[in-house]
């Protein structure tokens, strides 16, 4: 079974920005870039998948060229092969964009599954996934919890409101996982040692035959007007429970009306 | 008039609230029409009419409801029949996919996780946790907007609501996409997390699921919805349905009350916009304390008992 797991590059919004001793300003350099997170769960699944059933693990990512780093990181938990699609045309593409690249992509590997992470956590519009699979003409097994395969035959238990839908569909199709699918591995010293020489395919627009103006910020179909960063919360009130705490909490409750 | 379509959020018909906030705003741009995909219309009904859907396109039936990608197509062909000006939705999981697809079917945009739509069609947007508001506007075709629970408010205008019945034919790749089977997991009376003015959470501090009864009982006498982290799901102490976080829930409500709960980035990527935060927690060091309105530094197995006895007393 030959599978493809979507992986993007995202900013490390959890690091600690630093400035600059020289300049005092927000020292870029030392916010990471980072495989984000949920991309993880989608490389482990598709490892896990490949031990089951044989077959390949390609990863696919749609990002400027730092984003090789992200791609040695899915490569050194494992996967065999990546491409990269690489443009400056691709700046700026919104979900639809991105789903239209990355099918494309897809379209030049003989994919047999697949499988994305639920959401990124920069623009966490988590609609990629469904898009691709709409692109495709394949069937969107999305928000998955749990992914079986037998045969040709894939199920998954989708994430609902009040549970979860098994949803079963022939092979080729599109998944992408939730957190609770799987455990990703660390990758070993040897993993991330045989990363460095595993293949690597960059693609451009041209090379998928993609129009530069139906794709990246020229091809958007939404556009930021403004922005204005909001006050910071103000500093709370922090008590120290010596018994009186609960009473103290309750008045508070009191002050702003809920009680 | 032109149509304002609101894609209608609901369980077998019960409509959730979000619905009637979209209805509400629909009526700033023009007539609101609702969109009712899957089963249970007749109960659905009189909500619509009651907050204005002055038509209710309806696709029902087993084709519909047992294909994961239907109700996109289904909002498809409205938008093709319609020519609506704007396209609201939830901005929930399913519904968000269901926009999207509709969206790149029909030439539209998207925009996610909107909090206000303003003169234009102009989207307000929270990003990055609260700390940006974001303005965008959706550039080619038809704008699908994706609305946050309880970021606005619903209020009646009753409407004669005009049933007009939708039947599609569903591409392959949607009819292979088969739902075998619906498994519900949690049945509880209290409010729905993404609709719930308070919200009682408890983590990893809880320490056990038998425990979550002192959350449970807080969040009854307030009214409230629970909710839990993470580290109280995975444990399997909390139905993962009421996760709250950057892969759980996004809630803003009134009132968010977290307890045993430290504060890591991605719990703190579903709450930090809710306006009035209340933190318990033994660490005073607890980076949770950051957001907090009013902490309590202290042991929740105390805190929290005679915080409800309070709130119960305070009532009576
Ligand atoms: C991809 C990914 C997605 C994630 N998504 C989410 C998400 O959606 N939601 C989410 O919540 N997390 C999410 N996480 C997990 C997150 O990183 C944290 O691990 C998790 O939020 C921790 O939960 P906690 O605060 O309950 O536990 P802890 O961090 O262990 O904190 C427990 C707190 O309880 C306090 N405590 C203990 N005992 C008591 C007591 N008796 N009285 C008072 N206080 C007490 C402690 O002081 C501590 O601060 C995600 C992680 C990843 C990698
Ligand atoms: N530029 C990209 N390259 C590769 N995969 C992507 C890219 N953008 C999104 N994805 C995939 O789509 C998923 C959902 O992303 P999003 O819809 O942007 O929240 C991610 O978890 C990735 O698996």
């Amino acid at each position: 079974m030959n599978i493809v797991a979507c992986v993007k590059q995202v900013p490390d919004t959890w690091a600690e920005k630093k400035l600059r001793p020289d300049t005092k300003t927000l020292d870029r350099e030392s916010v990471d870039a980072v495989l984000n997170e949920l991309d993880e769960y989608a490389v482990e699944e598709a490892l896990r998948q490949q031990e089951a059933h044989g077959g390949t693990v390609t990863i696919l990512t749609m990002g400027p060229a730092k984003a090789l780093q992200t791609v040695r990181k899915a490569l050194s938990m494992g996967a065999d092969a990546a491409v990269q699609v690489t443009d400056d045309g691709l700046a700026g593409s919104c979900a639809i964009g991105t789903a239209r690249v990355l099918a494309a992509a897809i379209g030049t590997l003989d994919a047999d599954l697949v499988i994305f992470g639920s959401e990124a956590t920069d623009a966490r519009t988590g609609v990629v996934p469904a898009l691709v699979a709409a692109v495709l003409g394949r069937p969107q097994l999305t928000l998955a919890a749990k992914v079986e395969v037998d045969g040709t035959t894939i199920r998954i238990n989708r994430i609902t409101d009040t549970g979860y839908d098994v949803v079963e569909a022939q092979l080729p199709a599109v998944v992408s996982v939730v957190e609770k699918t799987n455990e990703p591995r660390y990758p070993s010293f040897k993993g991330i040692m045989a990363a460095k020489s595993k293949p690597l395919t960059t693609l451009s627009l041209a090379d998928l035959g993609i129009d530069p103006a139906s794709v990246g910020g020229a091809g958007a179909t939404t556009e930021v007007r403004e922005y204005a960063d909001r006050p910071a919360r103000g500093a709370g009130e922090i008590v120290t429970d010596g018994g009186d705490g609960a009473a103290k909490l309750a008045e508070f409750l009191h002050t702003r009306k809920f009680l | 008039m032109a149509e304002v379509l609101v894609l209608v959020e609901h369980a077998d018909g019960d409509v959730k609230k979000v619905t009637l906030e979209l209805l509400t705003k629909a009526r700033d741009f023009g007539e609101p029409s609702a969109v009712f995909v899957g089963a249970g219309y007749p109960d659905a009904q009189a909500v619509l009419a009651e907050y204005g859907a002055a038509k209710v396109y309806v696709a029902e039936g087993a084709d519909v409801t047992a294909h994961v990608g239907a109700a996109a197509e289904v909002l498809a062909a409205v938008v093709e029949s319609a020519h609506p000006v704007a396209v609201f939705c939830a901005s929930s999981a399913s519904s968000r996919e269901t926009a999207a697809v509709a969206a790149y079917k029909t030439g539209g945009g998207l925009l996610t996780d909107v909090v206000d739509v303003e003169e234009g069609l102009v989207a307000r947007q929270d990003v990055f946790g609260g700390a940006t508001v974001v303005k965008s506007a959706v550039t080619a075709g038809t704008p699908f907007l994706c609305v946050r629970p309880n970021a606005l408010t619903a209020t009646p205008a009753p409407a004669e609501s005009v049933r007009e019945d939708v039947t599609v034919s569903l591409p392959e790749a949607v009819n292979a996409a088969k739902i075998v089977e619906s498994v519900n997991e949690v049945k509880s009376g209290r409010p729905e997390l993404t609709e719930a003015s308070i919200i009682v959470s408890g983590g990893r501090g809880m320490g056990s699921a038998d425990n979550f009864a002192i959350v449970e009982e807080l969040a009854d006498a307030l009214g409230a919805a629970v909710g839990a982290s993470r580290a109280a799901t995975d444990a399997g102490w909390y139905p993962h349905q009421m996760q709250v976080g950057q892969t759980g829930k996004t809630v803003s409500p009134q009132l968010y009350i977290a307890v045993g709960i430290s504060g890591a980035i991605q719990h703190r990527a579903g709450m930090q916009t809710s306006k009035t935060i209340v933190v318990i927690n033994k660490d005073a060091e607890a980076p949770i304390f950051e957001l907090a309105d009013f902490g309590v530094v202290g042991d929740l197995f105390n805190v929290v008992p005679a915080l409800t006895a309070e709130v119960k007393s305070r009532q009576a």
